[in-house]
């Protein structure tokens, strides 16, 4: 492992750490927080509600 | 999301429980087989350390501001009535090639789901075999990468058909129908919701799982007195150093192949530029946060990537298979399956961390799987009026047609890798690039980062409207048409791989079709757009 590898490899390491770190420190440290923060996994399709009808779920140009 | 309610219609009271909660989905939202098998396989293939510049720079250049405009233009779309990315950009961008782009936005979700898929498979049929101890091939590494080979099938076509050791559990297809039938259900039932409250109790499971292998990786030493230079402290250097014995820092940054694909393993991995992101934002609400939502997204998945994705499984590779299995490593997602059994078999109830870390390896796939389709699903809905169990209907055809295809051409896993570099990579690539030009220029920075804005948990900083306006873009043409420049002109090798091999030929074939078959629905949905404004304009008049 030569000093560049070091470098490279603190940095790398480092960087994401530090980013993730601080995410969780912003998370827990933002009143509110909860009720806005989003992920793929926790949205909810509104086709999901609906019946299989065969019909129109939704209707372009409309607000959602 | 995790939340109490006092009394009905009351204000939702925030614990750290509840944020911790928030801080686990969203952080496990992203993780999944590109953290701890491709971004390997790919660091491997540039010799590592040269590999962590074009891809630490593709993040902060590309990956946020890539995410930060999906999120914006789907929630952006959706306020406009449209969930499907061929609508949101025909919505953007009133021109008649804009919902055209959105082919792009099914073609890649739809795609990788069907080599993906086979993948979280063998994650499941490793997990399996762990349980019942038939993962142990003894002292010799070389075992693990034979078992690998003849599960996949790799040394001919129509290989994985055979089971690799003549039980149903050494059979690739097997697990592949296992992971099929498992995914179309829960899509098909709508039970997603069900497996998020699982995921968000796995996912930090899976970490924690990784920690320990990563541990027991670090303390190796030298498990082969023989091979004295096959120790640990090697491993690391190469996975991290710039220079290698056969090429200096300066000859790998000037491959535009390396730097396109550190951006697509960003895209990959982060899940941006796929036309996933931009169909679930399209349902958010106007005021929910889309800017630390992404980060928070971004820095869990790299921090899975690189200090424990990229610590473990190359180090590994290197202390028990050396330098050989590196420069030719068994496919850039198979790398994973011929080391990391050699790890568990060096642990103390290795079994256990065998199956667990495969297993929720296999929990952290299904939750990527299962959000690919919705993009096509919501073109389905959208454009052709369909339900949603018959949009599922259609794309697991669609989808079981694709894998069959993956499964059969085993050879060399080149099926497989072919899909993943021109959809995988490519198409990517090209998505991102019309995203981002989309936002910075049609739509217009200073509108994109009011939307982007609103809600916001954080501010993102002024200079990144110059970073997306103008950087992001040069800097994906500038390697693109690099790239091309040195695939098609110069060496060559794109070219020669499409003549020379019949498998890249067929799947490059099967790529197109899928693409002409997305174009035709995309078509058929801006009919029926069409149609049913000049009904509401006449409605209105």
């Amino acid at each position: 492992m030569t000093v560049g590898g070091w470098l490279i490899m603190i940095l790398s390491v480092g960087i994401v750490t530090g980013m993730l770190a601080w995410c969780i420190w912003k998370v827990l440290t933002t009143p509110g927080s909860t009720e806005h923060l989003h992920s793929q996994i926790d949205i909810e399709t509104p086709d999901l509600r609906e019946n299989d009808n065969g019909g129109e779920p939704s209707t372009p140009g409309a607000p959602a | 999301m995790s939340q109490q309610l006092t009394a009905p219609g009351a204000r939702v009271r925030e614990t750290w429980g509840s944020r911790i909660g928030v801080i686990m989905a969203v952080t496990g939202s992203a993780v999944g087989l590109g953290n701890f098998l491709r971004f390997p396989g790919l660091a491997a293939k540039y010799d590592g350390g040269a590999f962590m510049i074009p891809y630490v720079v593709a993040l902060l250049l590309l990956g946020l501001p890539v995410a930060w405009v999906e999120w914006a233009m789907g929630r952006y779309g959706g306020s406009l009535g449209y969930n499907s990315s061929a609508g949101i950009y025909r919505a953007i961008w009133r021109h008649p090639v804009s919902p055209y782009a959105g082919i792009l936005a099914m073609l890649i979700p739809v795609v990788i789901y069907m080599y993906y898929v086979y993948i979280e498979s063998w994650c499941l049929a490793y997990a399996v075999r762990y349980l019942f101890g038939m993962m142990n091939f003894g002292k010799d590494p070389a075992r693990y990468e034979q078992f690998f080979s003849e599960f996949v099938g790799k040394g001919e076509t129509g290989g994985a058909f055979t089971s690799a050791d003549g039980t149903v559990l050494g059979s690739a297809v097997f697990f592949l129908v296992l992971c099929f039938l498992l995914n179309f259900y829960l899509i098909y039932r709508g039970l997603t919701k069900g497996i998020e409250w699982f995921c968000r109790w796995a996912m930090p499971a899976l970490i924690i799982c990784a920690i320990i292998v990563l541990i027991r990786v670090l303390t190796l030493g030298t498990p082969d007195p023989s091979k004295p230079e096959q120790n640990v402290l090697n491993g690391l250097g190469f996975m991290w150093n710039p220079t290698t014995k056969h090429t200096t820092i300066w000859e790998s940054l000037a491959n535009p192949q390396m730097w396109l694909e550190a951006a697509g393993q960003i895209f990959f991995s982060l899940s941006v530029g796929f036309g996933i992101i931009i169909t679930y934002a399209s349902y958010l609400r106007r005021d929910d946060d889309i800017a630390l939502s992404s980060v928070t997204s971004a820095a869990g998945n790299e921090f899975c990537e690189v200090a424990l994705g990229g610590m473990i499984t190359i180090p590994a590779a290197f202390v028990f298979l050396g330098y050989s299995v590196i420069e030719n490593p068994p496919g850039t997602f198979g790398l994973g399956f011929v080391t990391l059994p050699n790890v568990f078999n060096h642990m103390v109830a290795g079994w256990f961390f065998g199956f667990l870390f495969f297993f929720l390896l296999f929990l952290a796939a299904v939750t990527s799987s299962l959000s690919m389709l919705q993009p096509a699903i919501a073109l389905l809905e959208e454009g052709l009026g369909l339900g949603r169990r018959a949009a599922v209907a259609v794309l697991s055809f669609v989808t079981a047609v694709g894998s069959a295809f993956v499964v059969f051409f085993s050879e060399g896993l080149i099926a497989l890798e072919t899909f993943d570099f021109w959809v995988g990579t490519f198409a990517i690539y090209l998505l991102a690039t019309f995203q981002v030009i989309v936002f910075g220029w049609i739509l217009g920075v200073e509108k994109g980062f009011e939307e982007l804005r609103r809600g916001a948990e954080i501010r993102i900083p002024e200079f990144f409207k110059f970073i997306i306006k103008y950087v992001s873009p040069v800097y994906l043409l500038i390697i693109f048409f690099a790239w091309c420049y040195q695939e098609f002109l110069a060496s060559g090798v794109a070219l020669q791989k499409l003549k020379t091999s019949y498998i890249v030929q067929a799947s490059v074939a099967f790529i197109l079709l899928v693409t002409l078959f997305f174009g035709l629905l995309v078509a058929q949905s801006v009919k029926r757009w069409e149609k049913l404004e000049r009904r509401k304009t006449k409605g209105i008049s």
